[in-house]
């Protein structure tokens, strides 16, 4: 089964992290993404751009309010994530512990939806659609 | 840095308690094939070290449900493993320079500086796959050290009873000492030989998952998944070796069609007739990825390297008339130059009945069959049926349908063919 390590990261830890030494921080998530890839489990992981380069769509109200970043202090960002292959909840859970992370930061562990997950869906238009688009993004 | 804290398994905070057996398991998972390498350095024996970290495993089991999980679980169990060895050869007065040297390490190094060697897993899994160890015993013995499963686990995907696990693995082990196989990697002059029987126990993993030979589905997923990761950690220790890359791209490709192979009431899909926009497309790019890796190494294509490659230009291709069949042929040929069978051979006469026509391919297929090759099995007369068919021998085609359908082993597969033979 695969399981997203979603990480979030206040703005205030976001700030505090561009004080500390890049190198040092490259160097502990190295480190962490070579464990996972020495133990055969990480498939892909990302991590995102500055905040400040980002906008929030907000679908509270009846139109759709855009916010430019930065959110203020208390705002949880989503800040990257990684996609793992592992044989239970509890494993995933595990590689989580083990990232670098500090204050201000959370991994939420979730498992990913495979073609199972929709195996009473099989006829539904968009389901057979969506596979013809993996497809065609696959081959690119 | 992270802190250094402990992370509690009850009383957990989540609403869903965690389960100390099942956070163990995790964690052994994850450190159990270091921590036995490292253990097995120390005191030259895998056995002993599988014991010493089972040891640790109980210890573990009774400590961190109140203590909560250390930091550093790999660190932890590796020092009470340690422990446990220093207590035995004590109790055997063997205190002798592995007993000094262990009980040095252990006073100098803390917890936290443990510092698992990528070697040592190496030697383990060639350990594991040693020629002294019956096929059923590598496959057993390196889930359970390599793999890092219980023995329940491994039970429940080989689908034998838990005690033959047992039974397998206890055999290994007083296998490996009777034999004094040393902790270490091959001489470069067996080199090849021991790193072609650790790639096909790994594959063995794979196909009994691919096309399960017993139980009631066709497909194991759960088994052949092992074998990937197997893979990947084989590629992390022997980035140099192509076959190593050769394999997993192969088992990627392979295992990216599971999705179509199977219809929804159990009953297997030849590659022909597959939906292709079932393919897992993430998992033919990471296919891909690790044949490139196999050809970037300047050595060649192995036997594993080809068959990847075959499987790539199927697995991009968008339709069976859509296939590039001319480079499949090469492929077969350059296969059956370093790996020469009479089932390459068939395959080839498929590919070249595909590229160029079926007269052509009934003339490799009657080569075959007059040197007797593949006698007993229903391949060479369900292909050589299929061949006839196409060349309007409609008596003859009928006639090699049906002595294939005799043939085969499989319910399903007889009746697909005596169908074939019926609507000609």
């Amino acid at each position: 089964m695969k399981y997203m390590l979603v990480m979030r990261t206040t703005e205030e830890a976001v700030q505090a992290a561009k004080e500390q030494d890049f190198e040092q921080v490259i160097n502990a998530m190295g480190a962490y993404n070579e464990a996972m890839i020495k133990a055969g489990v990480l498939l892909a992981g990302e991590g995102l751009a500055d905040p400040a380069e980002g906008v929030v769509v907000d679908f509270d109200a009846e139109e759709p309010v855009v916010t430019d970043g930065p959110y203020g202090e208390t705002h949880e960002l989503f800040n990257g994530f990684w996609i793992i292959q592992v044989s239970s909840r509890e494993e995933a859970v595990e590689w989580a512990r083990r990232a670098p992370l500090g204050p201000g930061s959370t991994l939420e562990v979730r498992r990913v939806q495979e073609a199972e997950d929709f195996a009473d869906y099989a006829d539904n238009e968009y389901i057979r659609k969506e596979a013809e688009w993996r497809r065609q993004l696959g081959t690119e | 840095m992270a802190p250094a804290a402990r992370h509690r398994v009850t009383p957990a905070p989540s609403s869903r308690r965690a389960d100390p057996r099942r956070t163990v398991d995790a964690v052994w998972r994850i450190e159990g094939a270091r921590v036995i390498a490292t253990l097995a350095r120390m005191t030259g024996d895998v056995g002993f070290a599988e014991e010493l970290a089972q040891e640790a495993v109980v210890e573990a089991l009774q400590s961190w449900p109140q203590q909560g999980v250390p930091r550093n679980a790999g660190s932890w169990l590796t020092t009470v493993a340690k422990r446990r060895a220093i207590d035995a050869w004590r109790r055997r007065e063997r205190l002798d320079e592995r007993y000094r040297l262990l009980a040095r390490g252990l006073a100098e190094s803390g917890e936290d500086e443990w510092q698992p060697i990528d070697d040592d897993v190496l030697r383990l899994v060639f350990t594991a796959c040693h020629p002294v160890l019956s096929r059923p015993a590598q496959i057993a013995l390196t889930l359970r050290v390599v793999g890092g499963l219980t023995t329940a686990e491994i039970a429940r995907m080989l689908l034998v009873p838990v005690a033959t696990v047992q039974a397998r693995i206890t055999r290994a082990k007083k296998t490996l000492a009777a034999a004094r196989v040393r902790f270490e990697a091959p001489d470069p002059n067996e080199w090849g030989e021991r790193l072609g029987a650790v790639l096909s126990v790994v594959y063995l993993v794979f196909t009994e998952g691919y096309a399960a030979t017993s139980g009631d589905r066709w497909i194991r997923p759960d088994l052949a998944n092992e074998a990937l990761r197997l893979g990947r950690v084989l590629a992390g220790l022997l980035p140099r070796e192509p076959e190593v890359h050769g394999l997993l791209a192969l088992m990627e490709f392979q295992a990216s069609r599971f999705a179509a192979r199977v219809r929804p009431d159990g009953t297997p899909v030849l590659l022909a007739d597959q939906d292709r926009t079932r393919w897992d497309r993430a998992q033919i790019a990471r296919g891909r990825a690790a044949l490139r890796r196999a050809g970037s190494t300047g050595r060649g294509l192995g036997p594993y390297g080809l068959q990847a490659a075959i499987a790539e230009c199927h697995a991009v291709a968008p339709s069976v008339a859509e296939t590039d069949w001319r480079r499949i042929v090469l492929l077969y040929e350059a296969l059956g130059r370093i790996a020469p069978s009479p089932v390459v051979e068939l395959n080839r006469a498929v590919a070249v009945s595909m590229a160029v026509g079926p007269a052509e391919a009934l003339r490799i297929v009657d080569r075959l069959a007059g040197e007797q090759a593949l006698r007993g099995s229903h391949l060479l007369p369900s292909v050589r049926g299929e061949l006839l068919a196409r060349l309007g021998r409609v008596e003859e085609a009928r006639a090699e349908l049906l002595a294939a359908a005799e043939l085969a082993a499989n319910r399903r597969e007889r009746s697909v063919l005596l169908e074939k033979a019926a609507g000609l």
